[in-house]
């Protein structure tokens, strides 16, 4: 029984061990779900200034905590995610943004695929449009006697 | 024979594309400008480490003298190691105020007890609030602020003797 009991004590203290971890990243409670689904997708999407590629809901820095603090202050104040957005990119810059800013420095990455399918297209109608005159021009006599000259010699041989 | 050429445009716009990406991975993403840069110093209303009753705000900032800007905390071990550095600034004539980081006022009176104090005044932040708006991500930073309280250096991490060699100082000489 003691056994068991101890065990028992063991396995709980393991599970209080998990919970403390996780608790470098707090918990908020929400009310209302539209907020949270916010919170969640504002916090996903905001990259971690001082560490190589992490969300500031998936990171234990410092400043990811106070911009999660000040995401979800400016959520109770009720301001927009736009506003949310742009007021962390006026302080941490561009690099905040998962999702980068059609902008000057940014042109290539957006444009490139759409520059690629429309110059596809383009090459892709001078090809048919090439072909399309090549098949509808008549032979000259000239060719027609060379094109028959080379059928012959194919028959004779 | 231009047909042949026109041919090998797609190869040559792939190298180009390939050798602009390429230099981009040889780049340290921590070396990116502040988003502040050659905007005002951030609005703001606080007490001093030293003194709890004197209130500074931004004309701290802005009174026609070149200003180097430095957050630091006690908790900080690179801001030790640059301290050194700061005072070789200071004793240059070089206006220095420091912003106190996430201290409580005994630890950021005791580390410029122990390590110098190169600071004209401490801005206390215990909150981190000010830094917040400076987009401080980390101690130590240093922001170089011109004579009209403008941004117009950031300089992110440790500085270095070589770092006040090579950019520091012909960066308050370029403001001065």
């Amino acid at each position: 029984m003691a056994v068991i009991r101890l065990a028992l004590v063991g396995i709980m203290l393991m599970l209080m061990a998990g919970t403390l971890q996780a608790g470098a990243i707090e918990v908020r409670e929400f009310d209302d779900p539209v907020m949270e689904q916010r919170y969640r997708s504002l916090t996903a999407s905001l990259r971690c200034p001082t560490c190589e590629n992490q969300a500031i809901n998936d990171s234990d820095a410092p400043v990811s905590g106070d911009m999660r603090e000040r995401v979800y202050q400016m959520l109770m104040d009720g301001r927009a995610d736009m506003e949310i957005r742009d007021h962390m990119v006026d302080r941490f810059g561009n690099y905040v943004l998962y999702n980068p800013r059609l902008e000057g420095r940014t042109f290539l990455l957006w444009g490139l695929p759409a520059g690629l399918v429309l110059a596809g297209g383009i090459l892709v109608a001078l090809v048919v449009r090439a072909r399309r005159n090549a098949s509808a021009r008549e032979l000259s006599a000239e060719e027609r006697a060379r094109l028959d000259a080379l059928i012959n010699r194919g028959r004779t041989e | 024979m231009t047909r042949r050429l026109l041919l090998l445009l797609p190869l040559i716009g792939f190298l180009g594309l390939s050798l602009f990406l390429y230099q981009g991975l040889s780049l340290n993403p921590f070396h990116r400008d502040s988003a502040l840069m050659a905007r005002e110093f951030p609005a703001f209303d606080m007490v001093t480490l030293e003194d709890p009753e004197r209130r500074v705000d931004r004309s701290l900032l802005a009174n026609g003298e070149v200003t180097l800007v430095n957050v630091w905390g006690e908790w900080c071990p690179e801001c030790k190691r640059e301290m050194p550095q700061l005072l070789d600034l200071a004793a240059r004539g070089i206006r220095m105020v420091g912003i106190s980081y996430k201290d409580t006022r005994e630890k950021g009176l005791g580390f410029l007890q122990d390590f110098g104090n190169p600071f004209e005044v401490n801005i206390f932040d215990p909150d981190g609030e000010l830094a917040f708006e400076l987009g401080v991500y980390g101690a130590p930073e240093t922001f170089l602020v011109d004579r009209e309280g403008i941004i117009r250096y950031h300089h992110t991490g440790y500085i270095s003797a070589g770092d006040v060699r090579e950019h520091i100082l012909p960066e308050v000489q370029k403001w001065q």
